[in-house]
Formats: C-alpha cells, structure tokens, sequence
C-alpha cells in the first residue's frame, strides 16, 4: 500500500530523514515512535506529499508521489490524515467540517456528505456535536471529530501525527479506543505515537527513528521482546518506566 | 512616448524644486514630528495618569483628531491660528501668521494624536516590574517616567515613531490645498507655469517614491537590528 | 475674540440654489460616503487578491505582492491623483486619452480608483498579516484532505483571517473615508470641499467647519458601531475573541 525507499530530507544544511526505507501492507498498523526531532513527523508527512523530500521514491496504492503528473490533491483526498492539534476549521460547525472536502474535493451532494458525516459523528460518539464549532468541544472530542472527517473520505489508509501528544491525560483514551476500533476493522494506518501501549495492542510492526534514520522496523514482539539496538533499548526503557 | 516631452523643466526649475519645496517639506516635516512627539508623550502621560478628567480630556482630543481628514484640519487650523494667537498676544484683531507657522501649529497638533496613541503603546509595553523597581529605588513618579519608562517605550516604539514619520512626510504634500510651495506646491507651480503637468508629476513622485522607499528600507533594518538585540 | 458667530447660517439659502447651507454640507456628505464605499471595494477585492500573493509559496507571486505593496505605500495619495488625473490621460494614445479627459464626473471615478488602489495595498498588508497569523496546520490539514490551494484560501484560510483582521480593517475603512477629502484636489467636491465652498460664500468660517467636523463625527459613529454588529454577527461561538 505505502512504498518509501530511500528517501532523503534536508532543511536547508540540516539533513531530517537519511535513507529512510519501509513498506506499509494493506490492513497492516505501524507504529512509528522514536525521541523527538528524530524525523518521525517529517516521514509521514512526506507520504501525504505535505513535505516535499529531495532524493528517493514513495509509492502510495501504485501511484508515485514524486512524479509531476501525479494529480497531489486526488491523492491526497485518499489518504486520511490526523494531526496533533487536530486542525478542525474553526469558523466551519462539526457538521461542516465533515462535509467540506466531501462536497468540494469528492463531488458529493450536500445531502450525501451530511449523511456520512452524521454516520461516522455517530461512530465516534459524538452525534451530539453536530451544530456545534470545535472551540466549544474538548480536545479529546476535537480530535475524534479530526478522525471523523478523515474518515469521511473513504481513505484506502490513515495517517496519524502523534494524535494524543496535545490531550490531557485524561482524554487520551477515548482518541485511542476509536482507533484501536479502527486497526481491528483492518484499516491500513501508519501512526507515530509514544502510546506503547497502543502499539503493543494493535501495531503489527513498529519502527523505531533517531536523528532522522529508521534505526529498527521489526514485528511487534520482536520489537518489544528484544530491540536490537541500543537506541531503542534505552528509549524503551525511558518511555516504559512511566 | 515621451518624444514630445519635455524633462529638461526639472533641470531648470532644479533650485527652486530643491532649495525651496523640499527645503521646506524636510523642515516641516522634522519639526512636526519633534513637536508631535513632545505633545504625544505629554497627551499619553496624561491619558495614562490617575487624572480621570485630564485622561478624559486628552482621550476625547486624540479621538476628535483621528476622526477627521488631514485636509479639514489643515483648514480649520489655517483659519484657527490667526485668532489663537490674539487670544495668546492680547492683541485687538487676530494676528497674520505665516504659510510655515501655520502648517506647523496644524500637523503638530495633527500628528500628536497619532504619536500619543504609539507612546501609549510603548508606555503599555513595558512591564509592571519596572516603575516598580524604579520607586522601590526611591524615584519619585516624574523620575521613574523620565529616566526608566520613557526611555524604554521610546526605543521600543522607535520603528513605529520612524514609519509614522514617513507617513506625515508624505502628508505633508498636503499643504497644496492652501497654495504652499512646498515640494509638490513648488513641482506644481513650475508644471502650470510652463505647462508641463506630465513631467512635473511624474517627477515629484518618482521623487517622493525613492526618498518613502529609502526611509522604510532603513526602518526595516533597524527593526532587525532591534529584533536581534532582544 | 472679534468673530461674529451666526449659528443659524446652516437655514439660510446657500447661492447655488440647491437649498440651504445644510443641504450643501449635506450632499457633501452623500458623496464622501458614495466615492468611499467605491474606493473600500477596489481596496478590498484588491488588497485581498495581493494579501494573499505574499502569502504563496510561489517566489515570483510574493515578489510582485511585495513590489505592487511598495508602489502605493511610498507616494503621498495626491501625487497618485495628480498621476491618475492629470498624467495618465497625457500618457495614453491619443484618442483614449482625450476620451478619457472627457468622462462626466471623471474626480469621481478617478478619486475611487486612485483612493481604492492606495487603500489596496493596507488591505494586502491587513490580509498578510491575518493569514500569517493562522496555525501552519491549517494549511497542512486542508491540503491532506485534497482541498487544493485555493479551495484550503477560499473556504478554510481566508474566512478565518478576515474575522481576525475586522478590528484593523474597521480602521482601514475610516481611513478611506477621510481620505476622500483629498480629492478636493481634483475637484470633488465632497463633505470638506462643501464645507469650503460655505466658508466662500457666507464668510462664516468656523461654523462651516464645526458643520463638518460634527458629521465627520456622525460617519465614524456609525461606522464603528455597524462593524461591531458585523464582528458580532461573524463571532465564531468559543472561538478566543469570539464569543
């Protein structure tokens, strides 16, 4: 489904991925994780094109990125993508939200989009929500809303950009168990998360990145039992004793 | 296009456009702001002062001003400070003033509001730390504004103080409403005189345009400058 | 002081035959507010369309914004309507250009154009500024849900930066206003040039200008509290500033 091969990235002189190479099968969850600055948010906004990168090739369902004839917006309308301050359009109500790229990059009628959007509120617990505008829901909510519209797109994947790392403790949960739902589904998702135990509920491979190279992509309970490197080690055992 | 043109008019009326109009323009300008600023600082103080009725007065002043065009003040001004200065001389009929006294009286009183309000600003910027620490030393209020508030709201506003400069420099053209050779009144002069509006015009402003350009690439700098000092 | 004050002057018949003193500050007025709302719609379709050039990523598109900014921020606006008066109709082939110098009500056009395109470019610099001010994401999460640039500008960036930027735009628009008296310059006769025409005729200057002054007034009033109604109006409910 995600081919990224031998993908470099500078900002300038400052080099953020090197050489970064891994694969994402369909149905598969990947759990990207790593300190940060260590390049895990620039590698997944890179295979939805918002980052551009200078050498290597990502391939998304067949269809190359970095190939000018490649139609970007369509593409990216197929990827669903979660950020870590959510991001919902503040002048548009929840409901809005949710229609806005249905109608205008989908083509879909109003009438269809509000019915999928009311589908996946619903979904997500908050069918409630409608009329309301994001600033006067929780971050928890904020986000499964965030979730909700992505889905609204009938993605072939999810993309999630450390969708917990800007909620209070006690709202991670309910961001958690709606994807946690979603892996179970099948969906394809690649997410860069610190919640380990997310990962070793659902992930089925883990990556794991410093300074901007994939340092260990491994099976889960390889990852877990026995990291490889020393890097992963000691970031394990940091992130584990708390 | 400018075959039948005529550019050879600036280099004759070169003197009088210079010497004279821009003389007068940089000279009006320079002291209105100076002014301006003294009466701005002073209208701040006193709108920021425990004084209800004088941060009343001063507050309605500034708001008066903003609301009305330059052009109007200008004309109020013009017709106001013959009887100002009888009032302030004592003397039996209103007293003839001249084209520059008038001009400077009318953007002095102008552009204090505008600098009040930037001063205000600046006075608002700084932290409550600091005339705190100033009267913990012992400094009276006068004190604390002279050597330790004003000083840090000036510098802070300074890029501010500098851009409002450049806008009453270009404001000033608008002395021409009551026949004031100032730069543009000197370009359009020579332009009616000898009939050459196009040159004239073009002129003036390539002229106006350069120095506006030249002042805010300055002003950018150093509000870089600043930035990087902080 | 030996000025003879005459208040009643504003119910006396003026000499253009119109009426009395008030109706010519009054029609002053009608027309400051007609070449104002004119002016403010070139600034804004204007000042937005450049507002957002210098917000691309495009170099060429944010250099022509920066370059359009400049040339009407660094001229005095009645040098740009002498240019536009008196310069453009010289410039142009012959028969345009007196076709053009032949235009009824040309200081109105001209004055509407030349204050609309000089309000433009604050507008840009307002619109900049509010669009800068936005998070990044917004940017980002638009474009990941396939909205194209100028969908992610027209239903997502720009209905967000213009509620921000409302307060400085309210200012921008009384600046217009006044700005307007400029043109008496090229001889429109708007609220400041009736004011001036009253002053001639019945030698009663101060109450002429107390006149205008009071109505200038009125205009800003107005103005202030209809834009207060519109940012109400336009509040994002929880929104900070909103409310």
């Amino acid at each position: 489904m995600i081919e990224i091969s031998h993908v470099d990235k500078w900002y300038g002189a400052f080099q953020a991925l090197k050489d970064c190479t891994t694969s994402v099968a369909k149905g598969e969850v990947v759990v990207v994780c790593g300190p940060s600055g260590s390049g895990k948010s620039t590698l997944i906004k890179c295979v939805n094109a918002l980052e551009p990168f200078q050498n290597g090739q990502i391939v998304v369902d067949g269809i190359k990125l970095n190939d000018p004839k490649t139609d970007l917006p369509k593409l990216r309308a197929r990827v669903g993508m979660v950020f870590q301050h959510f991001e919902l359009f503040p002048h548009l109500k929840i409901i809005e939200n949710l229609c806005l790229a249905q109608e205008k990059v989908l083509g879909r009628s109003h009438a269809e989009a509000v019915a999928k959007g009311s589908k996946l509120l619903d979904r997500v617990g908050l069918k409630d929500h409608a009329r309301k505008y994001p600033a006067e829901l929780s971050g928890g909510q904020q986000q499964r809303v965030a979730i909700a519209r992505a889905l609204a797109m009938d993605p072939i994947a999810m993309l999630f950009d450390e969708p917990t790392s800007a909620l209070d403790p006690e709202m991670i949960s309910e961001v958690l168990d709606v994807m946690v739902d979603l892996a179970r589904e099948g969906m394809t998702m690649m997410v860069v998360t610190h919640e380990m135990g997310f990962a070793s509920k659902v992930a089925h491979r883990v990556i794991f990145m410093d300074q901007g190279e994939i340092v260990e992509d491994a099976l889960k309970t390889d990852f877990f039992g026995s990291p490889r490197s020393d890097r992963a080690q000691k970031f394990l055992s940091k992130i584990l004793s708390h | 296009m400018f075959a039948s043109f005529d550019f050879d008019v600036i280099r004759r009326s070169f003197g009088y456009l210079f010497l004279d109009g821009m003389t007068f323009t940089l000279t009006l300008t320079g002291l209105a702001a100076l002014g301006g600023l003294i009466f701005g600082t002073l209208i701040a103080l006193m709108r920021l002062s425990g004084f209800k009725l004088l941060g009343r007065i001063a507050g309605l002043y500034v708001d008066l001003m903003r609301s009305l065009p330059l052009v109007l003040v200008i004309f109020w001004f013009y017709f106001l400070v013959p009887y100002i200065g009888q009032w302030v001389t004592g003397s039996s009929r209103p007293i003839q003033v001249g084209a520059f006294t008038s001009s400077l009286v009318t953007f002095i009183m102008f552009e204090a509001a505008y600098f009040s309000e930037i001063m205000r600003a600046g006075i608002q910027s700084i932290s409550k730390g600091q005339p705190a620490a100033a009267q913990a030393l012992g400094l009276t209020y006068r004190q604390t504004m002279r050597y330790v508030v004003l000083p840090q709201a000036f510098r802070n506003m300074l890029p501010v103080l500098l851009t409002q400069t450049i806008v009453l420099f270009q404001d000033t053209s608008l002395v021409y409403v009551l026949s004031i050779p100032d730069f543009l009144g000197a370009a359009s002069k020579v332009a009616q005189r000898d009939g050459r509006l196009v040159e004239m015009y073009l002129f003036a402003a390539a002229v106006y345009f350069i120095i506006s350009c030249l002042a805010s690439f300055g002003v950018r700098r150093l509000q870089a400058r600043i930035a990087f000092v902080h | 002081m030996n000025y003879h004050w005459n208040w009643r002057i504003f119910w006396e018949p003026a000499p253009n035959g119109t009426g009395n003193y008030l109706d010519m500050l009054l029609s002053g007025l009608v027309l400051t507010i007609e070449t104002a709302i004119c002016a403010w719609i070139i600034a804004l379709a204007f000042g937005a369309v450049v507002g957002v050039m210098r917000t691309l990523p495009s170099k060429t598109a944010s250099s022509v914004g920066f370059a359009y900014v400049e040339f009407f921020r660094n001229m005095p606006l009645l040098v740009q309507l002498f240019i536009w008066f008196f310069v453009l109709p010289e410039l142009l082939p012959h028969g345009s250009g007196l076709w053009l110098k032949q235009i009824p009500n040309a200081p109105f056009y001209t004055a509407a154009i030349g204050i609309g395109l000089f309000m433009s470019a604050r507008v840009a610099e307002q619109t900049r500024a509010g669009i800068n001010s936005l998070p990044r994401g917004q940017k980002l999460a638009a474009t990941a849900l396939g909205l194209t640039t100028a969908q992610a500008y027209r239903y997502v960036l720009l209905p967000m930066a213009f509620r921000i930027i409302m307060p400085p735009l309210t200012s921008e628009f009384l600046s217009t206003i006044k700005n307007t008296s400029v043109a008496i310059t090229i001889g429109l006769i708007e609220l400041t040039g009736e004011a001036r025409a009253m002053q001639e005729f019945s030698f009663q200057v101060f109450e002429a200008f107390t006149g205008a002054t009071v109505l200038y007034l009125l205009i800003n009033v107005v103005v202030v509290i209809a834009m207060r109604f519109l940012e109400r109006a336009l509040a994002v409910p929880g929104y900070i500033g909103g409310k």
